[in-house]
């Protein structure tokens, strides 16, 4: 049976973070569906790691770093026409509103807001999205339908980039583009390990067991089988959403 | 920072606690304040004053804020 309206055959696909967790997770996932994925992050091997663990032939791997302007227009320049994007580079950070400080605040908005909004824009100034492309944004949950203790500037920033996409869905649909976010609930990757010493793991498998419905954590496949969605023909009729992935916890 | 001034700065971040409340031998754990919001204080206060990272393991092992001095110290 060949019917399958989420297949992405003949679609070329930029991941940004999937040198690893949700992003390189989403370009696994994608290149399984068919698509020829352009694959970017800051680590070259663990970049190469990703290709290796994909299904297909022509994927590309262009290492920048995104929280540089450079960086960002190396990317476009080296980057082929696409008929979508996944900005799933993004940074957590725990602060407390009463030591927030610009710098720290900068750092955020900067990687996880400013980047995936200049990085659009300029593909889309370089003609490199075609028309009928789908550009789908990682926000959270954090920032849109809760808040936590601690994740004020991150759900500044995630927040931030559901706002934007409800704007820019309205401008790219002249293209007939759609632009999406998917609001991910908790996904345990190496990104949150290292930046999360301050709860010990039996604090939170506690919250895992007590707030997500579906009693358990997010994987990274889980939010690429909603990037595979909102990328492929299946969503043709979607733009300007928050997909919601969280296992329910913003039910309760 | 000595301990006198350590004590200070750590009652610092609390809001609701008064500030005499606050010893040395103070089981800080045991405050009615002491919670996810006052740890993620009390992280952000040593790594302004001291410039040196601790982590909730950190906190989790020690008891009084006089331990937990000097466990920044040696850090």
């Amino acid at each position: 049976m060949s019917y399958n309206p989420f297949s992405l055959e003949g679609k070329t696909i930029l991941v940004t973070g999937a040198s690893s967790g949700i992003g390189r997770g989403i370009a696994v996932e994608c290149s399984k569906m068919g698509a020829k994925m352009v694959v970017t992050g800051r680590n070259v091997e663990r970049l190469s790691e990703t290709i290796s663990m994909m299904e297909g032939e022509g994927h590309i791997s262009i290492p920048v770093d995104l929280s540089q302007q450079e960086g960002i227009d190396n990317l476009v320049s080296q980057c082929p026409e696409i008929n979508g994007v996944v900005h799933s580079a993004g940074i957590p950070q725990m602060c407390s509103v009463k030591h927030i400080d610009r710098k720290t605040i900068e750092e955020i908005l900067n990687i996880n807001t400013i980047t995936p909004i200049l990085l659009n824009t300029l593909l889309l100034k370089k003609k490199k999205l075609q028309k009928k492309s789908s550009i789908v944004l990682i926000s959270s949950i954090s920032g849109v339908t809760i808040g936590n203790v601690g994740e004020a500037t991150y759900s500044t920033s995630k927040g931030a980039l559901s706002g934007y996409t409800k704007s820019a869905a309205y401008e790219f649909a002249a293209q007939g583009t759609r632009v999406n976010c998917i609001n991910p609930g908790l996904v345990p990757t190496r990104i949150l390990e290292l930046s999360n010493e301050m709860f010990s793991a039996e604090q939170l498998e506690e919250t895992t067991k007590g707030r997500y419905p579906l009693k358990r954590y997010g994987k990274p496949e889980d939010i690429a089988n909603g990037a595979i969605f909102l990328l492929s023909d299946a969503s043709s009729w979607i733009t300007g959403i928050n997909l919601i992935i969280d296992g329910g916890y913003s039910v309760i | 920072m000595n301990l006198e001034e350590f004590v200070a700065r750590f009652a610092e971040e609390f809001d609701e606690t008064p500030a005499e409340q606050f010893k040395a031998d103070t089981v800080f754990k045991s405050l009615d304040e002491w919670g996810s919001l006052t740890a993620l204080s009390i992280i952000a206060m040593v790594d302004e004053e001291f410039e040196k990272r601790i982590t909730g393991a950190d906190l989790r092992s020690v008891n009084t804020i006089e331990e937990l001095y000097n466990l920044v110290l040696t850090k």
